[in-house]
């Protein structure tokens, strides 16, 4: 018997597995270059929201066409994994179609079904490049997607349908080779989408025949390997990151601003209320607000880690309707980007966070965080419950408590809540004066 | 008969009496002279009602909302700080207010620095006066029949998950309710929220509270109900700018319902 198939088969599936670890490692550093924050609170809670979200797809369901399809994929995705389990099992011990035998008239159901999603997954994939390409549906072809996040897209959906189609010339080439009675292969009972392409290989050798099974073979086993690399390096990284980003979701209600306990000492001291933790020193505070990556907590990050790019945030975002510079999504795309530059800076010894560079600066804008109006449009819209609306009011903490930097309509703003305790200038006394007459007026 | 009482809390300490609710009025309903005419509207159904009530009149300050989501904690916690003060001070239980910013502050916020209150917005108070028979309603008034529109705010919607309430007092009303596309959970903001009522807007094609006006107004309703100051102003502002303000009005619920009294 020839082993070196299963020796190859060992050695790049090791190599896989290597090179996984490595960008697993870069990613996990870069997202715990975020600020430590414990959220696991409601545990059952949580579960139930990653269960309904990620799992169940529940927000997708938003928009019905786009929803359909993307749960297309997703089955696809993860009931056709299950055959790379028994291609991990024949690569290793060199068999073929190890199942078969055992599970009889179900083998071939089981792979009807494969086929019947793969098509599915292709039909879709086809339907979501031409809504990116020719119909150009305005939340995919936004300025925020030019170059490497257009291409990523267009990338995962070409790979996609190549594999599937690997999956169908496989089946038809095998069934083929089976039926010629070719030693190993094993006929399964009749296959509908893989038969219907048989045609295109009748009239080929038995040895041309076998090199197309085997080419599309590996090339699936290999082909998936790769994917699962290229995955760490997309947006396409949601696929695995929308799981532990909705565990971790925000259960508060939206409306609520996370307080700052390090400015409620100050503030308790300054209005003489004695403070909980007694006669304890005021910690240093290092920074009010974000300025940078590591400033923002690691669920921001991680938050922009599992964004896909779909832009619904963007399309419900009242300012961006409106035509202003803010996108909830770029706020998402920055921030991933920054840490990406900033894990890079590291690893190669260079100079990370110290390298003059900022997230608030060079890659958001003051103009960008100030057009926001708060109103959660972003967070309800999102698939994934990611949060952009944190990143934007800690980078605004920030810009106001650290930089004095706020639009001078709101410097004004504050100064009269200081000296008259309500944003616009009315005297404090004039307060009650809407009562009186009321007070003259009898009641009916 | 008498006339409509509007009594301050330090005046109900002084006699010994503590109310059921506090009335927070915030700062538009006490100083943006068309949001003035709600809190009078809401205060005259609170006493045809008989509920016991006070205001904190000058001793109320802002919440400090915009500041927070301007950025600037410090000021807001200046200010919420001294309002728990206050509240505590009155062993305040149960807050009612016309304003979602106030509410969501007063609600979410303020317990993180020791401020723990039940806390009602307007919409639900009224809906549930109407449920338990106290506001027998009338029929709408003028508005009898007529569409009408509600335009969410984010602050009661998005935020907190109120969409009902509002929407049970309409239709109590027997108005017509005709929904804007963008409505519940997919509502547009106004363009006030964030601190934005306290700035001009940034660059951009047109402002927000234009487009949702024109949201509004493809509805063919013949008035636009809110329940939040910001809104109202908001609302009011777009209307003028498509000159349709003789054509169609904008008004609270607290005012619907006044109306429909015939308490204003
Ligand atoms: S919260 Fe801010 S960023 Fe999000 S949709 Fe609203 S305005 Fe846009
Ligand atoms: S933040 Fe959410 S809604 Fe926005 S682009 Fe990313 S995944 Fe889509």
């Amino acid at each position: 018997m020839n082993i070196l198939p299963q020796v190859v088969f060992i050695l790049v599936f090791a190599a896989a597995g290597y090179l996984l670890y490595k960008r697993i490692s870069f990613l996990k550093r870069n997202i715990l270059l975020g600020k430590s924050e414990t959220r696991n609170d409601q545990s059952s809670e949580r579960w139930k929201t990653m269960a309904l979200v990620a799992f169940g797809q529940q927000k997708m369901f938003k928009r019905v066409l786009p929803a359909f399809l993307h749960l297309l994929v997703y089955v696809g995705f993860i009931v056709i994994n299950l055959e790379v389990a028994e291609f991990i099992i024949d690569g290793i011990f060199g068999q073929h179609r190890i199942f078969a035998p055992l599970l009889g008239g179900a083998y071939t159901f089981a792979m009807n079904f494969f086929e019947l999603l793969a098509v599915g997954v292709m039909a879709s994939c086809l339907v979501f490049l031409i809504r990116r390409n020719i119909t150009k549906v305005p939340r995919l072809v936004m300025p925020e997607l030019k170059g490497w996040p257009a291409l990523d897209a267009n990338l995962i959906l070409v790979i996609e349908i190549i594999l599937m189609a690997a999956i169908l010339t496989m089946n038809a080439t095998d069934q083929l080779l089976a039926e010629r009675g070719t030693e190993h292969y094993i006929a399964l009972g009749p296959l509908f989408f893989s038969g219907l392409i048989k045609p295109l290989f009748m009239n080929m050798g038995e040895g041309t025949l076998t090199f197309v099974e085997r080419f599309a073979w590996w090339f699936h086993i290999i082909g998936i390997l790769g994917f699962a690399i290229y995955v760490t390096y997309s947006k396409h990284l949601h696929i695995f990151l929308a799981f532990p980003n909705t565990w971790y979701s925000n259960l508060k209600p939206k409306g609520e601003i996370a307080n700052m306990p390090e400015v409620t000492n100050e503030v308790n001291m300054m209005l003489g209320i004695p403070t909980e933790g007694g006669s304890e020193a005021p910690t240093e505070i290092a920074r009010f607000g974000a300025k940078d990556i590591n400033d923002l907590s690691w669920i921001n990050v991680m938050n922009a880690y599992s964004c896909t790019e779909c832009g619904r945030c963007t399309s419900e975002c009242p300012a961006n309707i409106t035509g202003k510079k803010l996108s909830p999504r770029k706020i998402m795309m920055d921030v991933r980007d920054r840490a990406e530059e900033v894990g890079k800076s590291i690893d190669a010894g260079g100079k990370g966070l110290e390298d003059g560079k900022s997230l608030l600066g060079d890659y958001i804008s003051k103009e960008e965080i100030n057009a926001c109006t708060s109103c959660n449009a972003c967070v309800e819209a999102c698939p994934v419950n990611i949060d952009p609306l944190s990143i934007i009011l800690q980078m605004r903490r920030y810009v106001a408590m650290e930089e004095s930097g706020s639009p001078a309509q709101w410097n004004a703003m504050f100064q009269n809540m200081e000296t008259s305790f309500s944003p616009w200038k009315f005297p404090p006394s004039d307060r009650f004066n809407w009562a009186e007459s009321v007070k003259d007026e009898e009641m009916k | 008969m008498s006339n409509y009482k509007v009594p301050t809390m330090a005046e109900m300490a002084a006699s010994g009496e503590s109310p059921e609710i506090l009335f927070w009025v915030g700062c538009a309903g006490s100083f943006d002279d068309r949001y003035k005419a709600v809190t009078q509207a809401f205060v005259k159904i609170l006493n045809k009602v008989g509920v016991s009530f006070a205001v904190l009149g000058p001793e109320e300050t802002c919440t400090g909302d915009p500041a927070r989501r301007a950025g600037n904690e410090f000021l807001f916690q200046m200010q919420a700080v001294a309002n728990i003060q206050v509240m505590n001070g009155y062993n305040v239980k149960k807050v009612v207010t016309a304003c979602p910013h106030c509410f969501n502050t007063i609600k979410n916020e303020y317990p993180a620095l020791g401020g723990e209150y039940e806390v009602i917005h307007h919409s639900q108070f009224l809906q549930s006066l109407i449920n338990e028979g106290k506001i027998v309603l009338k029929g709408g008034g003028d508005f009898k029949g007529k569409k009408i529109t509600f335009h969410d705010s984010c602050y009661l919607g998005r935020a907190n998950n109120v969409y009902e309430a509002p929407r049970e007092v309409i239709k109590a009303l027997d108005i017509e309710l005709v929904e804007m596309k963008r409505c519940r959970t997919k509502g547009l903001c106004c363009g006030a929220g964030g601190a934005q009522m306290f700035k001009e807007p940034e660059e951009g094609k047109k402002d927000i509270n234009i487009e949702r006006t024109e949201e509004a107004l493809k509805t063919g309703a013949s008035a636009i109900a809110v329940g939040c100051p910001f809104c109202l102003t908001m609302m009011s502002d777009g209307v003028k700018n498509k000159e349709k303000e003789n054509e169609v009005k904008v008004f609270d619920l607290a005012e619907l319902i006044a109306k429909d009294q015939g308490l204003s």
